[in-house]
């Protein structure tokens, strides 16, 4: 019995696992290409990355994206290619220009916006609340209604 | 006053702007493509495989390119308007078969009739990419010089042909 139970300690040895095909190839390849694909948009479905979709769309492009490493272009060179084809949308980080610079400034308007309702507020509330001084009758009430309640 | 007509013409914006967006489709990207020339291929023909087709074959024509496949579903959808189009003789469709499998593409073909004057085998899916495709169908309006007009993404229907790609055609034919 012991004999066999051993021999069940070996069956791990026969586990085997493996990488995937194209990360054994080049894993340094393989490893930039993820970290471009990151910075791209899936067409198919818009708000997966390149690196995570399993579209077949995005597998197609990521080995357009290999194969044109291998080839030696550079990341930028890539990029470019992309948005000849699909336009600015593949981009996560669309480029600043005329068009997309109300997405990029348009936050921060809004804080700007935000803080200066903040300030007009704060400055209208301090005009509203104000100070009034006691005569010395009144303060003695104050004290002596004061002292009343705590005991 | 003020502090109701303030955030009423706030909520006026912002409303304004949700609601444009409720109607917008995000799956209609602008295609960088259009008044660009028709990227090149040389492809095997569905057909008669041992030929290629390139669209400096269609130079000085008026044509549509139309990314098709069998398993395409929304395909199925525009398929008769393609037969009643090339029935009427207007323009000339090319179809391209985009990954897909040479037999089912046929028996497709054969089952809902051939509106295209010859279709495309991309069986890789390398011209689509150069065609920017991402949802299939697509349809391609490309002038007699052989530069991309306009792009249909998702099935052509009698609205938008009707309003956009017959129109632009007849205006294309006359240049």
């Amino acid at each position: 019995m012991r004999k066999y139970l051993l021999l069940l300690c070996f069956i791990p040895l026969f586990a085997y696992a493996g990488e995937a095909q194209d990360m054994a190839q080049d894993p340094v390849l393989e490893k930039r290409m993820v970290i471009l694909a990151e910075e791209l948009r899936c067409l198919v479905c818009q708000n997966e990355s390149l690196a995570s979709s399993h579209a077949e769309l995005a597998e197609d492009l990521r080995r357009e994206v290999r194969e044109l490493m291998q080839k030696g272009m550079s990341d930028q060179e890539i990029k470019d290619y992309l948005v000849a084809r699909y336009g600015d949308f593949v981009l996560y980080k669309p480029p600043v220009k005329g068009f997309t610079l109300l997405l990029w400034l348009g936050p921060f308007a809004l804080l700007l916006g935000g803080l200066g309702v903040l300030v007009f507020q704060l400055r209208k509330r301090r005009k509203v609340v104000t100070e009034t001084t006691l005569s010395p009758e009144a303060e003695a009430r104050v004290t002596a209604l004061l002292n009343d309640e705590k005991r | 006053m003020m502090r109701f007509i303030l955030p009423f013409v706030i909520f006026i914006i912002l409303a304004t702007f949700l609601f444009v967006g409720l109607n917008l489709n995000p799956r209609e990207v602008p295609s960088p493509l259009v008044g660009k020339a028709a990227p090149a291929f040389s492809l095997p023909q569905l057909h008669t495989p041992n030929r290629q087709f390139s669209p400096l074959e269609m130079e000085g024509k008026v044509w549509l390119l139309n990314v098709w496949a069998s398993w395409c579903v929304s395909c199925e959808a525009e398929h008769p308007l393609l037969i009643e189009l090339a029935r009427q003789n207007i323009v000339p469709i090319v179809g391209l078969d985009y990954k897909d499998k040479r037999q089912a593409a046929l028996v497709w073909l054969e089952r809902r009739g051939n509106p295209y004057v010859l279709t495309v085998s991309d069986v890789e899916g390398r011209t689509g990419i150069d065609y920017g495709v991402y949802g299939v169908p697509e349809t391609y309006v490309i002038d007699k010089q052989g530069l991309i007009q306009y792009k249909q993404i998702g099935p052509v229907t009698t609205e938008n042909l009707r309003d956009k790609i017959l129109p632009l055609v007849a205006e294309l034919e006359k240049k």
